[in-house]
């Protein structure tokens, strides 16, 4: 056989925002990617999960610790290395790693911000460092995108709570040891709500797996509590302060998922070009046809203007600001060219973009995920709408 | 004791090189460079035999332009504790890199260099046994093992024929093969506390080194491209054909 040409890695463009030390993670992470994850990734997939190390693993390069105080083994770093970490992460085209591998990152910043001292000296050094697993449970079966409707309570007796009620969707869920969850305190609405740190193991607490549509290497979970009791010192911030501590993990989490969505975006770019070269039909290889180019051409102006959108509201980030309804509408800009650019992908490959084990095939599953997890497309457009006072 | 590890920064090993339209070598301008292979693992094992109290500093050199220090950085970020940039922008052959590195050695005094056996760039396998012959050093070179015992190193060799272990007096130069170790990643914390540690410029001329090229490069070409493959008919046609065409028996 002739030789193949050689496949081509598809690189951001060079940023103005990122420094020797950015680049020097970005090479880290590449290397940590391509040999502790991506080898492995569609076998994972294929049997539902990863082995528990890999949280050790990736405490051992600092990506877990990324953004977390240092007085508790975080690194403080500014968000352009958690882009590159959900872009690093990305390349291995299996979402559901990283969902899992990062659920302390919506899981854990409640309690570095708000949780008591001892509390944070209990929960954050041990999932920083890889060996226990944070996950964040809001979503209940009765209610997901109306936040301030959810109805597990978490009744005072004594020194204790009692907690009744389900969470379902929960990523994670399966193998969590601390959970935070959304719980109400107090009256209806937004104002009654709190957040409380579950723990496995605690009696009237237990969980049932959920098969989904994607992600299948990350363990997501329905949580039962029958009457758990929870020490009050697991109660985060103030009783009755949970709406806006979760308000304000809603920005981290979606400037990371938009992260995410460009970075598997581009990776089915760079997965169809590589494909194309190779490809032959009608006794030309398939880049060569001008619809199959124009096709490139149209993912890759989505995703440069998306990466171009994402590394702009992060800088406003890093100088102080929320920008919100920003958030929510690149949020929308990146999970749209997400759909696109895996549409187009799958299509160029044809039935080999069908058959399971094609990176390709894996991110088509993962679109709707993105679209509908931390804060559905319809809400991000209202939410943005009415940020802006519209 | 004190280990020295030069380290040199190469085209990275995921990069397929292109061979430039004048022959005259590799194109490495917009190529991403990285820290050759083999030196990785000479920092592996420096940092390693400070983690095990062997060793009580670890000083990572590059020769060449001021990107090395970049280089120098990911060592640092590997766990070494300093560096030494000696900047030039003339081609740096084996020679006049072991002239380099033995001007370097006079003034730090290492109890031992570590160096990897070959540069993935050109493959020469020469600077440690240059470096050695300079100095006056013994040598362990294609490293798989090394131990340190009082004043001297055991370094077990992979050879043709298996693996030979030299005892040799320090201080030595041990060259590294690749199942030495497998190199660390510089992990985020590693990498920003890197920045902070000292890395010193020189320049051949402070070290009194004259590191002009004595060997002339002719020309670089790309290798052949791979032939298509035939389809053969019968075992008879086979053995004709390697006779009279591939002419291999
Ligand atoms: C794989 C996976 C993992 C997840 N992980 C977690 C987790 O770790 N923790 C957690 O708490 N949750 C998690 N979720 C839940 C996720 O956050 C919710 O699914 C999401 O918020 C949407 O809520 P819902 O599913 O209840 O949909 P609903 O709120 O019932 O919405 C259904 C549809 O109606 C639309 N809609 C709703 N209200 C309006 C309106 N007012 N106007 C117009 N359209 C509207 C929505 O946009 C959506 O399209 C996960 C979900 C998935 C699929």
């Amino acid at each position: 056989m002739p030789d193949r040409p050689a496949p081509l890695t598809i690189e951001p463009a060079p940023s103005p925002f990122l420094t020797a030390d950015h680049l020097a993670f970005r090479d880290t992470m590449r290397r940590f990617v391509a040999r502790e994850i991506e080898p492995f990734a569609s076998t994972w997939d294929e049997e539902g999960g990863f082995p528990r190390r890999l949280y050790e693993r990736a405490a051992d390069v600092g990506l877990l610790q990324l953004g977390f105080p240092a007085a508790y083994g975080g690194v403080e770093a500014d968000p352009f290395y958690g882009i590159i970490a959900a872009q690093e992460l990305a390349r291995a085209g299996c979402g559901g790693v990283a969902a899992s591998l990062l659920s302390h990152t919506i899981g854990l910043p409640p309690v570095a911000l708000a949780g008591s001292e001892a509390l944070k000296q209990r929960v954050l050094p041990a999932v920083l460092a890889g060996q226990r697993i944070a996950a964040l449970a809001i979503t209940e079966p009765g209610c997901g995108s109306d936040v301030a409707a959810i109805a597990t309570t978490a009744r005072r007796d004594g020194e204790d709570y009692i907690v009744n009620g389900s969470k379902t969707f929960i990523t994670s869920g399966m193998r969590a040891d601390f959970i935070t969850v959304a719980v109400r305190t107090g009256g209806e609405g937004r104002g009654g709500i709190s957040l409380l740190l579950l723990e496995a193991g605690m009696p009237g607490f237990s969980r049932t797996e959920l098969r989904k549509m994607g992600w299948w290497a990350s363990d997501t979970a329905t949580l039962h509590f029958d009457a758990v009791r929870v020490p009050a010192a697991n109660l985060i911030g103030r009783e009755n302060d949970g709406f806006r501590l979760i308000m304000h993990n809603f920005n981290r989490e979606r400037l990371g998922m938009a992260a995410g969505c460009i970075g598997s975006a581009r990776l089915c770019l760079e997965e169809t070009v590589n494909y194309a070269r190779m490809r032959r039909t009608f006794g030309r290889p398939l880049i060569a046809h001008q619809v199959v180019r124009h096709k490139l051409a149209d993912m890759a102006m989505r995703i440069e203007a998306s990466q171009a959108y994402l590394e702009q509201l992060a800088w406003q980030v890093m100088q102080g600001e929320n920008p919100v309804a920003s958030i929510c509408l690149l949020k929308n800009q990146a999970t749209l060219t997400l759909e696109f650019c895996a549409r187009e992908a799958v299509q160029s490959f044809g039935g080999a973009g069908y058959v399971r084990g094609a990176k390709v095939e894996r991110i088509y599953r993962e679109v709707r995920v993105n679209a509908i997890g931390g804060g559905a497309e319809e809400i991000m457009r209202d939410l943005a709408a009415r940020q802006m006072g519209w | 004791m004190k280990l020295l590890v030069p380290v040199k920064r190469v085209v990275d090993y995921n990069v397929k090189v292109r061979v430039r339209a004048d022959g005259s070598g590799v194109e490495t301008a917009g190529v991403k460079m990285s820290m050759n292979p083999f030196d990785e693992i000479a920092v592996e094992e420096a940092v390693r035999l400070k983690e095990k109290g062997v060793a009580s500093e670890v000083v990572a050199v590059s020769l060449g332009v001021a990107a090395c220090g970049e280089t120098i950085r990911t060592a640092l970020a590997m766990g070494a504790d300093r560096g030494i940039l000696v900047e030039t922008d003339a081609e740096l052959q084996p020679l006049a890199v072991a002239k380099l590195l033995r001007a370097i050695a006079e003034r730090e005094k290492p109890g031992l260099i570590i160096l990897g056996k070959q540069a993935i760039d050109d493959d020469m396998n020469a600077t440690g046994q240059m470096l050695a012959a300079l100095l006056g050093w013994p040598q362990g070179t294609f490293a798989s093992k090394v131990e340190i015992a009082g004043e001297t190193i055991a370094v077990t060799r992979e050879i043709d024929g298996g693996l030979e272990t030299v005892s040799l007096s320090l201080p030595a130069i041990v060259t590294t093969d690749l199942r030495l170790n497998e190199p660390r990643y510089a992990s985020l914390p590693n990498i920003m506390k890197a920045r902070k540690k000292p890395i010193e410029t020189l320049t051949p001329a402070a070290l009194g080194v004259d590191p002009a090229p004595r060997l002339a490069l002719v020309t670089v070409v790309e290798p052949a491209k791979r032939q298509a493959g035939k389809k053969v008919g019968s075992v008879a046609e086979l053995v004709a054909k390697l006779k009279t065409e591939a002419k291999v028996i």
